[in-house]
């Protein structure tokens, strides 16, 4: 057997040139066909008559009421969800309680509830019918077909994100620095805001941005409990789906692009800092 | 600052990690909690800390009941096994953390802080590195800040947890130097909590060996070295060949093996003797030797008995050339255990 050449050598976990090229083939056509594609497709609609059309369909007064209610909606659900994440991540991972395990399991509820399941729950909650339903009209209190019931369901389906972000980096930081500052005397708040808060402030804005992307492009449970009223209670992609079945596909089209565009935002912001901040996924330090 | 552990007990669960603990440390001390992992030398340092409560017994400072007292109110100096710097300060902020967290007239001046940290960092030998952040420092580095953050609050004790577990053999021995000389300069009362018997004989004053939740013996390294109070720490402390036998008449037996019992009752027993208590003699048992290599001013020779047991001997270098083929060999000295 002739002895191999240096150029014949081949790491041991290097896979020959073709089996690379069919794989990466398979998955940039794969992502080509479900995602690129259908993203070229949103702008390419949107703009077919020209610019003007699209720019004049997210002016209409019932389109600006749509991007302001989103942008309010996320802008209660985020700032919420981040808070809520940060306490369960905290009493998850850096304390045992009785009742851990149910508690997480809980916190991934939404991920697994249908959204549209989500949303009837407030209904029957909330809604005339529901429990509290009578209380409710008496008070003169409107969640269902309101924005109240908006923000609920949407901070429903976005309570995960910025806990679930949270737990295994706190888990993985541990406690041996919170237990280095209460025992050099400092509180239990203290503690918290210079020691641990810093120690997952790159993680919390990663979790917040993909929660701030999911909470504004939310359809199916908004759809249930949002009843639909335009100019009221339509957020975007309610917006997008009216204009769709209106058979109005320009302005459909523009905003559904102004939602990918925002959609866009978020991910390239969250590139950049994984790009500036290479250890988010780690933890703050080292 | 003299400590007292009396009959302290702690569970995990239904797993015993403290089973009825006493120990006595003198003001100045250093003491090291020697044993295996999961000995219970760690849960013990942190409940002399304060970060552990004991389900029975009391810790004592000074005479003074501090079983359930705060780390912070026994003002103890505690130094984590990872250091658990504050990854987001300054080595500067790290070390003043302890005076930075003080209320009221407790807390010294902005320049008082300052120059106590600058006093700790020389104390630790870095100077001028005040304005790092740990990321950026050696593993030797992070250690000393972890030291001197500990020292700051000026302790009553301080205590450290496998504070060179984490480190290289080199930056390891010179920083095991460190902390003696930290503590000759400090007087402060130090306990630390190790597996490595090197360090713990190396450089505490007295040594308390753990196994399965108790103190088996505490001494001086002489005394736990040289008179191992129980078969586990002759095991654990230095090399030790280990024979099971049976003792009668006053001489331990065990197959070909025999030699005196040191006062040990009849019956089974289980005897140690250190490699370097075997001698050459003509009186003695038969062994072959296997291999022999050279340690520092030793030779360590490996050898077999005639019912085929291993034995490690050592022996100066001079004597090691007669350590050949079959030879015969006896136990100058020997510890034996009755069963």
């Amino acid at each position: 057997m002739a002895a191999p050449t240096k150029a014949q050598f081949r790491h041991p976990t290097d896979d020959p040139a073709w089996a690379k090229a069919v794989v990466i083939g398979l998955v940039l056509a794969f992502l080509g066909l479900v995602l690129i594609l259908p993203l070229a497709a949103v702008f390419a609609e949107a703009l077919r008559k020209g610019l003007a059309p699209a720019i004049e369909a997210i002016s209409t007064p019932d389109a600006w009421a749509a991007i302001k209610l989103t942008l309010i909606t996320a802008g209660i659900a985020v700032p919420f969800n981040a808070v809520f994440g940060l306490c369960a991540a905290w009493a998850i991972a850096k304390h045992e309680f009785p009742g851990k395990p149910l508690l997480i399991t809980l916190i991934d509820l939404p991920f697994s509830v249908s959204p549209v399941v989500a949303g009837l729950i407030y209904v029957l909650v909330f809604g005339l019918q529901g429990w509290f339903g009578d209380r409710l009209v008496d008070h003169d209190v409107k969640i269902i077909f309101a924005v109240p019931g908006i923000v609920l369901a949407t901070i429903f389906v976005t309570f995960p994100f910025i806990a679930r972000e949270l737990i295994p980096l706190m888990q993985e930081q541990g406690v041996s620095e919170e237990e280095a500052a209460v025992s050099m005397g400092a509180s239990g708040l203290y503690t918290f805001w210079r020691v641990t808060a810093p120690n997952v402030r790159w993680g919390l804005l990663y979790g917040v941005l993909l929660c701030n992307a999911r909470a504004m492009g939310e359809f199916g449970a908004v759809s249930v409990v949002s009843g639909h009223i335009r100019g009221l209670t339509n957020t975007m992609p309610l917006h997008v789906e009216i204009l769709y079945n209106e058979y109005d596909f320009v302005a459909a089209f523009a905003v559904a692009a102004l939602l990918c565009l925002l959609a866009i935002v978020t991910l390239v912001l969250k590139s950049l800092l994984e790009i500036a901040q290479p250890d988010v996924k780690r933890g703050g330090g080292h | 600052m003299t400590i007292s552990i009396r009959s302290v007990e702690k569970k995990f669960g239904r797993y015993p990690a403290l089973n009825h603990v006493d120990l006595e440390i003198a003001d100045g001390e250093l003491v090291a909690l020697l044993g295996p992992s999961g000995s219970g030398k760690t849960t013990l340092l942190r409940t002399i800390a304060g970060l552990e409560f004991p389900d029975a017994g009391q810790v004592l400072f000074e005479g003074q009941d501090v079983t359930f007292a705060s780390a912070a109110a026994r003002r103890v100096g505690f130094v984590f096994q990872q250091y658990a710097l504050f990854k987001h300060m300054t080595v500067a902020r790290n070390i003043a953390f302890g005076l930075d967290v003080r209320k009221g007239k407790d807390k010294p001046p902005k320049a008082e802080i300052a120059r106590r940290v600058e006093e700790l960092l020389n104390l630790v030998e870095l100077e001028g590195l005040g304005k790092r952040y740990p990321s950026q420092l050696s593993g030797g580095q992070r250690q000393r800040v972890a030291l001197s953050r500990a020292l700051a609050v000026q302790p009553s004790v301080l205590l450290l947890d496998e504070p060179f577990g984490a480190l290289d053999a080199t930056v390891r021995k010179s920083l095991r130097k460190e902390l003696r000389r930290v503590h000759d300069a400090t007087g402060v009362t130090t306990i630390f909590v190790t597996h490595d018997q090197e360090e713990a004989l190396g450089l505490a004053d007295r040594v308390a060996i753990l196994n399965a939740g108790r103190i088996e013996q505490i001494g001086t390294p002489d005394e736990v070295h040289d008179n191992p109070a129980t078969p586990f720490v002759c095991g654990f402390v230095g090399e030790a060949n280990r024979f099971e036998g049976t003792v009668s008449g006053g001489r331990f037996t065990s197959g070909a093996l025999s030699f005196a019992a040191n006062g040990a009752g009849d019956g089974p027993a289980v005897a140690f003797v250190r490699p370097h208590d075997f001698a050459l003699d003509d009186g003695g048992f038969e062994v072959r030797v296997v291999r022999a290599h050279v340690q520092g001013a030793l030779t360590a020779v490996s050898a077999t008995t005639a019912d085929g047991r291993h034995i490690e001997i050592s022996a100066s270098r001079a004597e090691a050339a007669r350590f050949a083929g079959a030879i015969k060999i006896a136990a100058r000295r020997s510890h034996v255990y009755s069963l």
